[in-house]
């Protein structure tokens, strides 16, 4: 299945990973493709950490990316990417926003963040591709863009052009936040 | 054809209802089942929706809806049909009058449920047909296939999902709603009151109509030989798998020969006999319980499954591929040690004051099934034991009876309103009737908070978005024998330590109704000043960690190298909650200055 693309996508609940999901898999849809995404949670609202897998392609079979097989890691969050490493390919590119959210055991004081999570990720992965996503959707507008601002800089990476992601965007976003996150979209794409 | 669109295996079993011309559906929510009924509700217009208050309740409306001639569809997560089992027993004797399809939603992996229980061996159990979608387009699809093979043999039929199929999202194709008429109601003691004497007939014609049944499912377009010429070891395989897992088997064997069973019990074993002919080796693929593999080997019919398989956690084509052939993904490596990330109590959760308080007083504390689950975690550790829903209340009064009135007046059952109305309020009755010194806590937030805000008897919403009665706790407990009923704010910790400690002293069955709604029903309206943390006043005594506040971290040391708070602005829920101002001894957290 090697013509099949897919795109891990991770980071922590209420960050919009799963409106960044269901861009992607519009933007997918209207190419054409087959397409599964599948989304697991976690048991909080909030807090906990949350993971969707998107893939794509003239006829995907499962919906879950296995170990080793994204093409792609989305990550919101720092330690997020880096605790999800194992399902990158060999080869394959992991984009970073550059946002640390402690969990419960660091703000609890019983655990530090690591400080060296880029240069971790970079030993695995060969390269890391880190955006300042929270920083360029302030600057579009509102920081709750900032999910649209890292389907900018993935999009560098995938067979899409800007008619079929505006497309996607405007099918997906309320009307009155369409033309914010055209902008969140073209900084976060011109950001890599 | 019709343009295609993105749905999830639930939006595709609501869409499946509503063109299968489905008049009622009911349910419980539960994850990963909750959706359905959330999906339904959209064709309000022409299904008539409700939330029953547990899943048993649930089938005993959707089997009456089946009786007076309605399409019905009833939904639940794997362990909701442990409730229902009841009345499913019965209704596969009965048989129905408009189709009825159960729709099980199982938990392979356990992501949000206490057992990996596989709801397949329920119809073989039940003696009703077994369907098993594969994706989003099946799953629309086999609902109908279910109305229509409920109604031409008249039985229910259960239509069992998984995780991977309810939450992923597949393209669709849909169609048109087919309009059937509610049928006529003509009263039937003989087939639909299951006493002894009818119900002995009954047994007899279920027997008979599995075999019917057998012959369909031979035939059915449901269950598929999809050719393929693929051999490992010299030997031509053939795969034989059904659910999502047959998707895993796919993607990891794309050129092998399958038998996809689409209708898997009644089993079609002359199908499966004359596909097993037509290869070298039959291999089967399927998530837990061998199940399709028993009725193989019942039939000697040589198989590999779980011999290779892992029975527990779910599958993915990575496992499957690597049971057979021993290949390895190629990865990048894994990420060392982290942090870890649980899932949270949210800040401002109405949960946390009465948590801080117990375990503060070291009270014995059985727990129950829902977001205030998570009470067990450090620093408020309020839960030593969790079963099921509505088990915390039986649990604490069997402590007692094990250990004595003393442990019992010491001991406190957690469960949420919509919990209780689940499965706890027998156990409340329970408690009173035999004599009890054990105290019940309803968590009230006012809805059914952990699957995502579904209403229930004790919100006084339904699930049409009508206004209805409300069910008042405190005159349920009078009403069933509680001696000592108390109503707390969620947020006061000083009214909740006094009745705390009031119940440490007081003898008899005791009810506290802790009252405070779900924080994330309001904050979008919420207008938040955060609170803040005075550094010069904070002397890093600790107080405010031990709320597990995701909003409150460590910020800086004190002279003597105590951590001291800081609060994060962004997660804070102000004036709402403060718990942590009433808990920090100097005074040192307050609203933040606008």
């Amino acid at each position: 299945m090697n013509d099949v693309f897919s795109v891990f996508i991770t980071g922590v609940g209420g960050q919009g990973i799963l409106l960044a999901s269901k861009v992607l898999s519009e933007v997918a849809r209207i190419s054409g493709a087959d397409i599964k995404k599948s989304e697991i949670h976690g048991m909080a609202q909030r807090g906990g950490s949350v993971v969707g897998h998107v893939k794509f392609g003239p006829k995907v079979h499962s919906p879950i990316i296995a170990d080793g097989e994204a093409d792609v890691i989305l990550a919101f969050e720092k330690m997020e990417a880096l605790r999800h490493i194992a399902a990158l390919k060999p080869g394959g590119k992991v984009i970073v926003n550059e946002q640390e959210i402690p969990p419960a055991p660091v703000t609890a004081g019983l655990m530090e963040y690591p400080g060296d999570i880029i240069d971790r990720i970079k030993a695995l992965a060969g390269e890391a591709v880190t955006i300042p996503g929270n920083e360029l959707a302030k600057q579009a507008g509102t920081i709750r863009a900032t999910n649209i601002v890292l389907l900018g800089a993935l999009s560098n990476y995938l067979p899409f052009d800007d008619g079929q992601w505006h497309e996607a965007i405007e099918n997906c976003v309320p009307q009155k936040f369409v033309d914010m996150n055209l902008k969140a979209f073209a900084m976060g794409k011109g950001a890599v | 054809m019709s343009e295609k669109v993105l749905l999830s295996g639930n939006e595709a079993v609501a869409r499946g209802a509503f063109e299968a011309g489905v008049h009622v559906a009911t349910a419980y929510p539960g994850t990963p089942s909750t959706e359905i009924l959330e999906n339904v509700v959209k064709y309000k217009e022409h299904i008539y929706c409700e939330w029953a208050p547990n899943e048993k309740v649930a089938v005993e409306v959707g089997q009456g809806a089946s009786f007076g001639g309605a399409r019905t569809i009833t939904a639940m997560k794997h362990v909701g049909v442990n409730v229902a089992a009841d009345p499913m027993f019965s209704f596969a004797y009965t048989g129905v009058n408009g189709g009825f399809v159960l729709i099980t939603a199982d938990d392979p992996g356990m992501h949000s449920s206490q057992n990996e229980q596989d709801n397949r061996r329920y119809a073989q159990f039940m003696k009703i047909p077994l369907l098993e979608p594969t994706t989003s387009q099946e799953t629309k699809d086999y609902v109908k296939e279910g109305i229509e093979i409920s109604e031409e043999f008249n039985t229910p039929v259960l239509l069992r999902m998984s995780t991977r199929l309810c939450h992923s999202l597949g393209l669709v194709e849909l169609k048109e709603r087919e309009e059937v008429p509610v049928k006529n109601y003509v009263p039937d003691p003989k087939n639909r009151v299951v006493i002894p004497a009818h119900a002995k007939l009954l047994h007899v014609a279920l027997e008979k109509r599995l075999k019917h049944l057998k012959e369909y499912a031979e035939n059915s377009r449901m269950n598929r030989i999809i050719d393929g010429d693929w051999t490992f070891d010299g030997k031509k395989i053939g795969i034989i798998s059904s659910g999502i897992s047959f998707q895993y088997a796919r993607e990891a064997f794309p050129e092998a020969k399958f038998l996809k069973l689409g209708m898997s019990f009644p089993f079609p074993i002359d199908l499966a006999k004359k596909f097993a002919d037509s290869v070298d080796e039959v291999w089967v693929v399927e998530e837990n319980e061998p199940f399709i593999e028993e009725q193989l080997v019942f039939a000697g019919i040589p198989c590999i499954g779980k011999a290779k398989i892992p029975l527990c956690n779910e599958l993915s084509q990575t496992i499957v591929r690597k049971a057979f052939t021993e290949e390895e993904p190629a990865t990048v490596g894994v990420s060392g040690d982290l942090p870890p990330r649980p899932p949270v109590l949210c800040p401002g959760c109405p949960h946390r004051g009465i948590f801080y308080v117990a375990h503060k007083l070291k009270f014995t504390a059985t727990t129950d099934i829902g977001c205030y689950t998570l009470g067990i975690m450090p620093p408020l550790e309020c839960g030593e034991t969790c079963i099921c829903m509505g088990a915390s209340i039986g649990n604490a009064l069997g402590l007692e009876k094990a250990r004595g009135k003393d442990f019992g007046k010491n001991t406190i059952a957690f469960i949420g309103d919509s919990t209780f109305v689940h499965s706890g309020m027998t156990g409340l009755a329970n408690a009173a009737y035999n004599k009890s010194n054990i105290t019940t806590a309803i968590l009230d937030n006012s809805i059914t908070a952990m699957t995502g805000h579904q209403e229930h008897p004790g919100t006084g919403i339904t699930l049409m978005g009508e206004e209805t009665t409300k069910l008042d706790y405190g005159k349920l407990a009078e009403a069933v024998g509680i001696e000592h009923i108390f109503y707390t704010d969620a947020f006061d910790i000083e009214q909740l330590t006094e009745v705390l400690k009031k119940i440490k002293e007081l003898d008899g069955s005791k009810l506290i109704v802790n009252q405070g709604r779900c924080i994330l029903l309001d904050i979008k309206k919420l207008k938040i000043i955060p609170f803040e943390v005075d550094p010069e006043k904070c002397i890093g005594c600790g107080m405010c960690f031990k709320l597990g506040c995701p909003a409150i971290s460590v910020g800086g040391k004190t002279e003597k190298g105590q951590n001291k708070s800081t609060i994060d602005p962004i997660f804070c829920v102000g004036e709402s909650c403060g718990l942590c101002s009433q808990v920090c001894p100097t005074d040192a957290i307050s609203l933040a200055k606008k």
